[in-house]
């Protein structure tokens, strides 16, 4: 009697080896799982290490710390003081003021031109564009994103930069507004592509619901589908304000790279990617000028992460809103 | 047998000649000629895919918006054409409103969900939207159960309270037909009964079109029963004539159960 006890506890062969199996396929998927978000740690991790002399190196501190960096100096006695970026003079100077105002008068360009423009191409094709046109409109916009920003910012430099001189008679021929509307052509993409997605997943009978009220369609694509949407649009332009951020080669090319702290949209300015890009080639390694540049890329990891962070929690907000459980 | 007034005595609200509708090369609805009552309950019955709720859909023109379907025939709401040049589609579904199976309540308020039709409209008076909501929630009798959480989403409602949300949303823009698409196939016996008392109130008001898959309800809630089989339409009567004395054989081996 016990002895038939015991031989039902036991797990036969085959029980046996299907949790084995399945026990090494979960260690696998977490493994993988954690190897990417041990990449970015570790990215974060060895970015960081290179920038700490600013903070630890009496070296490095001679030249430069966090006061200096973010609050006006006055470099000669009895001069008002002001913000600059000459990391290559006698006196280096490593204000972070004029990368910044920048860094947001570039992204502020490219938001305002590719937000309502990604928007709107995706609501229209996915509310009112006929099949057939839906189905070039959408390769045709993605393509955009395929094109490398080398060449982009190369059309911005040659072709953009000439037209709006012509248009607008900016005084420096590459400013914000050049690079702003050369870096829409690569955010435009984004937005559409995510928040086309997104409007698509509307569910079909919100719009009838819409229709059978006496909503016309334009009234059923703004007043119903969009806010049902609104998620994923969020997420969509929060994607692309990432992207517009860190795009280093177009602003590189067309913004005229002059760390210049003016509040014009007309002038000449440098972005933070590309302040990086155009100087790490001719740092000494292991000094200031070097600690800086790991510094401002450290910078841009903290933006992106606090705005996705940010984005993601009012995201849930609209949700749970929505969901009713709020 | 006199409890019932005999259809015929009640004007024509809604009334269909002819009515042929196709998706691409399949006739769905063929050659329906059916009246609906001024203020009378019209229920619609048939199997699965008998063109009942094609035949519904085309009443506010919603088939419009099937891409490959076409409609010939008569459709005529107060003796004028429905395709005729003083109506376009958006007008029409204004005067025809039509709640659907699957209740589709906006991820918006409770308030904003009936406001909805109403705004569209042009009425924008803080006042006088709250004065046309609480009626249309009052007749949907949804609005003791919702009064204290109008500003909530209507996602939160229980399926019943949605579907009677749905209802209320399509009263508010006043309406003089109301088209129901199986409203209470997905809810439970209490719920659907409560949406069985409400169709009984609201038919003083309105002129009403019912798919049902549901014999008992047929029964209960209509005044005129009209079955449909493949594509068309059988046999329209009197509910009581339909379901003790139909005088086609398949009308009464459905409603009888032998089929369907």
């Amino acid at each position: 009697m016990a002895g038939t006890g015991e031989e039902a506890a036991r797990p036969s062969p085959s029980m046996r080896r299907r949790q084995v199996r399945e026990a090494a396929i979960q260690a696998v998927i977490t493994l993988v799982a954690l190897t990417g978000i041990a990449a970015v740690v570790l990215i974060f991790v060895f970015v960081a290490r290179e920038a700490l002399p600013i903070f630890t190196s009496p070296e490095v501190g001679k030249e430069t710390d966090l006061a200096r960096m973010f609050l006006p100096q006055a470099w000669r006695a009895g001069r008002p003081a002001f913000f600059s970026w000459q990391p290559v003079s006698d006196v280096p100077k490593y204000s972070m003021v004029p990368l910044f105002v920048g860094t947001l008068k570039v992204t502020a360009v490219a938001m305002l031109v590719s937000v309502p423009v990604g928007v709107a191409a995706a609501l229209f094709t996915s509310e009112f564009a006929p099949r057939r046109l839906r189905e070039v409109l959408k390769p045709t916009i993605e393509l955009l994103a395929g094109i490398p920003s080398v060449v982009l910012g190369f059309f911005a430099l040659i072709v953009l930069a000439t037209v709006l001189q012509d248009t607008f008679g900016f005084t420096s021929r590459l400013n914000a507004v050049v690079a702003g509307i050369a870096l829409a052509l690569t955010v435009v993409p984004v937005i559409f592509t995510v928040s086309e997605d997104a409007l698509t997943a509307v569910p079909r009978s919100y719009r009838e619901a819409s229709l059978a009220l006496g909503a016309t369609r334009w009234e059923t694509a703004f007043k119903v589908v969009l806010p049902a949407a609104a998620p994923g649009v969020l997420a969509a332009v929060v994607l692309g304000f990432g992207r517009s951020i860190g795009e280093t080669m177009i602003v590189l090319m067309a913004s005229g790279n002059a760390a210049m702290t003016t509040f014009s949209f007309g002038d000449s300015v440098r972005t933070l990617p590309a302040t990086i890009a155009a100087e790490m080639g001719e740092v000494v390694f292991g000094g200031a000028h070097y600690a800086v540049l790991f510094f401002i890329g450290v910078e841009l990891f903290l933006f992106t992460f606090v705005l996705n962070t940010l984005a993601a929690a009012f995201v849930k907000r609209v949700v749970r809103r929505m969901a009713g459980t709020a | 047998m006199t409890s019932i007034p005999h259809p015929a005595a009640s004007a024509a609200k809604m009334e269909t000649r002819r009515l042929e509708i196709r998706y691409g090369a399949k006739a769905a609805v063929k050659d329906v000629s059916l009246t609906l009552p001024d203020r009378q309950v019209t229920a619609l019955i048939g199997p699965s895919g008998c063109g009942k709720s094609t035949f519904l859909r085309a009443l506010n023109r919603m088939n419009d918006l099937i891409p490959g379907s076409s409609a010939s025939g008569e459709i005529l709401l107060d003796g004028r054409s429905i395709y005729a040049g003083h109506l376009d589609a958006v007008e029409l579904r204004r005067r025809v409103g039509m709640v659907f199976q699957k209740s589709n309540p906006f991820p918006k308020s409770i308030f904003e969900n009936v406001a909805y039709g109403l705004r569209i409209g042009g009425l924008s008076d803080r006042r006088e939207l709250g004065e046309r909501i609480e009626r249309s929630l009052r007749s949907a009798a949804l609005w003791d159960e919702v009064k204290d959480r109008l500003a909530e989403s209507a996602m939160g409602l229980s399926g019943g309270q949605q579907q009677r949300l749905c209802i209320a949303r399509a009263l508010a823009v006043e309406p003089e037909v109301l088209l129901m698409d199986e409203p209470a196939s997905a809810l439970d016996p209490i719920a659907t009964a409560k949406i069985e008392d409400l169709i009984h109130e609201l038919k003083v008001r309105y002129t009403i079109a019912i798919v049902t898959h549901n014999m008992q309800q047929a029964a209960r809630v209509s005044d005129q029963t009209a079955f449909f089989y493949m594509g068309e339409l059988v046999e329209v009567g009197p509910t009581e004539q339909i379901f003790t004395t139909p005088r086609q054989q398949r009308t009464e081996d459905y409603v009888t159960g032998k089929f369907g």
